[in-house]
């Protein structure tokens, strides 16, 4: 496997701009002799296909949902970065560049990140121009406020719907395009497999779900903007339907697979309530702006919070990290979470809770104010968990949230796959180990509105594409393939329902490839998987036929990716001994328990080959090298 | 505590349905009210019966997905709370439960509780957007937008698109959904341009797909789980009888197209 990051030479700054020039461009008459198949309709899938009908291109795109609308990416509550520097308080290219950086612990490619955040500013604009309400101060300009892991306020919000409102403006140019012609839209639609021809991805297999019709679609160039993979854990706060089938797919078929192990955990979220659990609700990290985390000083204290003096709290984060406090990263705050709850700290049911108190804030900036800043989710939190944080603290615990890792892709967002190229979460490009707040949204559009409109011109304008029909014969077969599995699936007729499975294999993720890692428990883990996944297809019980609206159907195809895949994340996390970011060794830590890196051994991107089912994948290593920054070790004391 | 159960069970668009009574015995009043479906569906998965089909994805009241029609109520019982949110201690023990979907003629059933709702999608792509293209726009703060600006076009742009609206209406009227999208953009200086044609080619569209008429029931502000208000109904239909006359003018004087 070759990989070859393509990062343009030349000093970090002209990276970008020198590129644009030498790429290749498609003749504007020629454009629509050419199709693209976008998969994916979030923030990244629907930016990019909208730009790309713009520009001229035949656009295919498709998404599981009954609507592009309802994307994962329009959960997403806290805000976006960009580099503006509207608040005149020392941001920069270059500052969000670093942050950045230094955030995901050194283990991403400076010249992606540098892009992202050069670009950060034009997302905002384009936003506007479509009509996002981004919030405003009164003299009529937008507000900003300052997210985990940076000491600026570079973060643009819409209440606290920040996803929904760019998600919907990139989903009303892409309706506009549907409307156009210009893109056919696949809603309840999903992608089962990719199809190569001459080692060039040419092609997609999809089951429409409404009816079950398995169909072929023949492209050009193939987009694969399928969001994350947290739902290897069945608990996560990703929404129900998300999984890791199209990027899996394409691993299977030959792309790398980059750092599957890096998952980000998220510091606050509501506490799990009973067995009947089906997913974790974020409360935004906003909230940690005004509110203060405690835990009692004395384990086992099972007093009401209002009945514990301050001299008897623990505000961990402020006493161990002062100058970030309640802004710690999203790594550190989790996992000294984690912490205090092992020392018997917790709070809540099960004592796997800290507190997030708003107390001081509502007396110092009034109730009004911190209605106004959070009303929406102080709402949403009653209505969860019954108990009203205007008067008691919230309970908060950290659950899985969003991948790092993810397809491996060059600097031009392509696979070692010609053709396939990779957006948003699915990639594994800008965050390294770890993602700051509010990033994500920002690394979707750039990926979809400017960074792959121009890349993908340039691929298509050098390679030397053959017309290909869905008559070539790698159809029939990719397709019969999608077919077994499926008429496999349906004969099991065994005892246990898919989600049983999904909960098994989810536990076993969080107890060994969660918030803490180490050698024994990753080696348990492994032994595990397989014999769940054999278990699964022994004596799963998948209802029905494949002929109509069966979403048992479409789960059990999901899982049964899963449980291969979590076999990969698990190799992964054995063989980085470091810990980094959100991938935390016990075996590497400081004496005061903070993640130790081994800069010498681990800067690398680790790429996976796969091998066959239950076979070690092959590691392949893409080395890091820093020019523009310093590794240091992070510190937010 | 226990409930009783009926809920609507069709096969897909094509058959007639029926209510079909389940006994759910082990409902605790911390689950959501889908989370007490998923323990139902797994009795029925275990028992070889077939699960209950219905929508739902980010079970956080926000992607608009789940839409089921609580005794009566689209939504059920809780104010301003969409299916996925509402928790089953707004229930009470022994109580009976009525579960069916969105029905309205242009929301066709697909399987049990899931319907169609293509046609919302339908009247964005017939207007509910901002013409620009991706490109190099004018700087975000270039246009001051005044803060009640923004954020009464926040409001209404809250939607999540869920239909509860229509399926409240007794005319089965699409209006407070399309109001809601019309106001959003018309509201804001970016909207400004397209604002006559918007309004005309969204309502034009939303009869097409044969939504019923507005008569000002109100049932669907009752029932929006993000309560938009039926003031932007209102200011949508100023905006329409302004647009037809301008229209109206415009085709007079030989002019075509929006402002
Ligand atoms: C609760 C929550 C809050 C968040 N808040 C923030 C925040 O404040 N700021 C921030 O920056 N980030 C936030 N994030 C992260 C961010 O929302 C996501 O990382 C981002 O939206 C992912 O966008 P995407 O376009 O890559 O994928 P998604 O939005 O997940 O879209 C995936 C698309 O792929 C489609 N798809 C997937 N598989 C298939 C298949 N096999 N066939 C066909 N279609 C398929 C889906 O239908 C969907 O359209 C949050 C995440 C969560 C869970
Ligand atoms: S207006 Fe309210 S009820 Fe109607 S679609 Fe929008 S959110 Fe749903
Ligand atoms: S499942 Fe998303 S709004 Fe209910």
């Amino acid at each position: 496997m070759q990989l070859n990051a393509k990062i343009p030479a030349g000093p970090l700054e002209d990276k970008w701009d020198q590129h644009r020039f030498d790429m290749k461009l498609v003749n504007p008459a020629n454009k629509r002799k050419y199709t693209v198949l976008v998969v994916g309709s979030g923030l990244a899938g629907a930016s990019a296909a909208a730009s790309l009908a713009e520009l001229g291109y035949n656009v295919k795109c498709f998404c599981f949902q009954d609507s592009p609308r309802r994307a994962h990416s329009i959960a997403a509550q806290g805000g976006i970065n960009a580099a503006k520097n509207y608040q005149n308080d020392g941001d920069s290219v270059r500052r969000l560049f670093y942050d950045t950086i230094k955030g995901g612990d050194y283990r991403a490619r400076e010249a992606n990140v540098y892009r992202l955040a050069q670009v950060s500013v034009n997302i905002i604009d384009q936003c506007v121009a479509q009509g996002v309400p981004f919030a405003r101060e009164y003299g009529g300009v937008m507000a900003n406020r300052s997210f985990g892991g940076a000491q600026v306020s570079r973060t643009f919000y819409a209440r606290g719907q920040t996803g929904q409102q760019l998600l919907l403006g990139a989903y009303s140019a892409l309706e506009r395009q549907i409307g156009l012609k210009k893109v056919a839209m696949y809603s309840r639609c999903e992608m089962l497999d990719i199809v190569l021809v001459d080692g060039k991805a040419r092609g997609i297999i999809t089951r429409d779900l409404i009816n079950g019709k398995i169909e072929r679609h023949a492209g050009d160039a193939v987009v694969l903007a399928t969001g994350g993979y947290g739902n290897v854990f069945y608990l996560s706060t990703n929404a129900k339907g998300c999984n890791v089938t199209a990027s899996y797919r394409a691993y299977k078929r030959g792309a790398a697979f980059a750092n599957p192990c890096f998952t980000q955990i998220h510091p606050t979220c509501i506490p799990v309530a009973g067995d009947h659990q089906s997913k974790l609700t974020l409360m935004s990290e906003s909230l940690r702006n005004d509110g203060r985390i405690w835990v009692p000083k004395k384990a086992g204290d099972t007093r009401a919070a209002k009945d514990i003096p301050e001299s008897e709290r623990d505000y961990y984060l402020e006493r161990k990290y002062p100058s970030f406090g309640n802004l710690s990263p999203r790594d550190i705050s989790s996992r000294a979470a984690k912490e205090v709850c092992d020392e018997g700290r917790g709070v809540g049911p099960g004592g796997l809770g800290v507190y997030l108190d708003f107390a001081d804030s509502i007396k110092r900036l009034g109730k009004n104010m911190i209605a106004e800043r959070y009303g929406n989710l102080f709402e949403m939190y009653e209505r969860i968990t019954g108990e009203n944080p205007y008067e008691v603290p919230m309970r908060i615990y950290p659950a899985v949230h969003y991948t790092m890792g993810g397809l491996w892709v060059d600097y031009n967002l392509m696979s070692n796959i010609e053709g396939l190229h990779v957006l948003g979460e699915a990639n594994f490009s800008d965050h390294g180990a770890n993602r700051l707040g509010a990033s994500a949204l920002m690394q979707g559009l750039a990926d979809g509105y400017f960074i792959l409109p121009y890349t993908i011109g340039n691929y298509i304008a050098g390679a030397k594409l053959n017309p290909v029909t869905t008559d070539h014969p790698a159809f029939a077969e990719t397709e019969r393939e999608a077919t077994n599995q499926i008429n496999q699936l349906l004969q099991i007729n065994g005892k246990r329902s898919v989600d049983d499975f999904h909960r098994e294999l989810g536990k076993v993720m969080w107890d060994y490839c969660g918030m803490a890692r180490n050698d024994a428990g990753l080696r348990t883990a492994l032994e595990r998987i397989p014999q769940i996944r054999e278990e699964f297809w022994r004596d799963v019980r998948v209802p029905g036929s494949g002929t109509y609206f069966n979403q048992e159907l479409e789960k059990a195809g999901r899982l049964a990716d899963f449980l291969e895949f979590a076999e990969l994340m698990c190799h992964d996390a054995l063989m980085r001994t470091e810990s980094c970011g959100g991938h935390f060794r016990t075996e590497s830590q400081t004496e005061d328990g903070e993640a130790k890196r081994d800069d010498e051994n681990f800067t690398f991107v680790a790429a996976w080959e796969y091998k066959g089912v239950g076979t070690k994948p092959t590691m392949h290593k893409e080395v890091l090298e820093f020019e523009n920054v310093h590794l240091s070790t992070r510190s937010y004391k | 505590m226990k409930l009783k159960l009926h809920i609507w069970r069709q096969d897909n668009a094509k058959t007639a349905g029926k209510m079909v009574s389940y006994d759910a015995n082990h409902v605790s009043p911390d689950m959501s009210f889908l989370e007490m479906l998923d323990v139902l569906n797994q009795e029925l998965i275990t028992k070889g019966d077939d699960p209950v089909a219905f929508d739902h994805d980010c079970r956080e009241g926000i992607c608009g997905a789940c839409s089921m029609v609580i005794n009566g109520i689209p939504h059920g019982p809780q104010r301003a709370t969409t299916t996925c949110q509402l928790h089953m201690r707004s229930f009470k023990d022994g109580d009976e439960v009525y579960i069916e979907p969105w029905r309205a003629e242009p929301f066709p059933v697909i399987k049990d509780l899931a319907v169609d709702r293509a046609a919302l999608d339908r009247i964005i792509a017939a207007g509910g957007f901002i013409s620009v293209g991706t490109g190099a726009p004018p700087d975000g703060n270039a246009i001051p937008i005044a803060k009640e600006i923004s954020d009464l076009a926040m409001d209404a742009a809250a939607c999540i698109g869920c239909g509860a609206c229509v399926a409240a209406c007794p005319n089965g009227s699409a209006m407070l959904f399309t109001a809601a999208k019309v106001s959003h953009l018309n509201l804001l200086p970016q909207g400004e341009p397209e604002k006559d044609q918007r309004v005309i080619n969204m309502v034009a569209q939303m009869d097409a797909e044969g939504f019923g008429n507005c008569t000002n029931y109100a049932e669907c502000q009752a029932a929006c789980p993000k309560e938009i208000s039926i003031q932007f109904i209102a200011k949508m239909n100023r905006d329409l009888i302004r647009a037809k006359l301008r229209e109206g003018n415009n085709a007079g004087s030989g002019k075509t197209g929006g402002a």
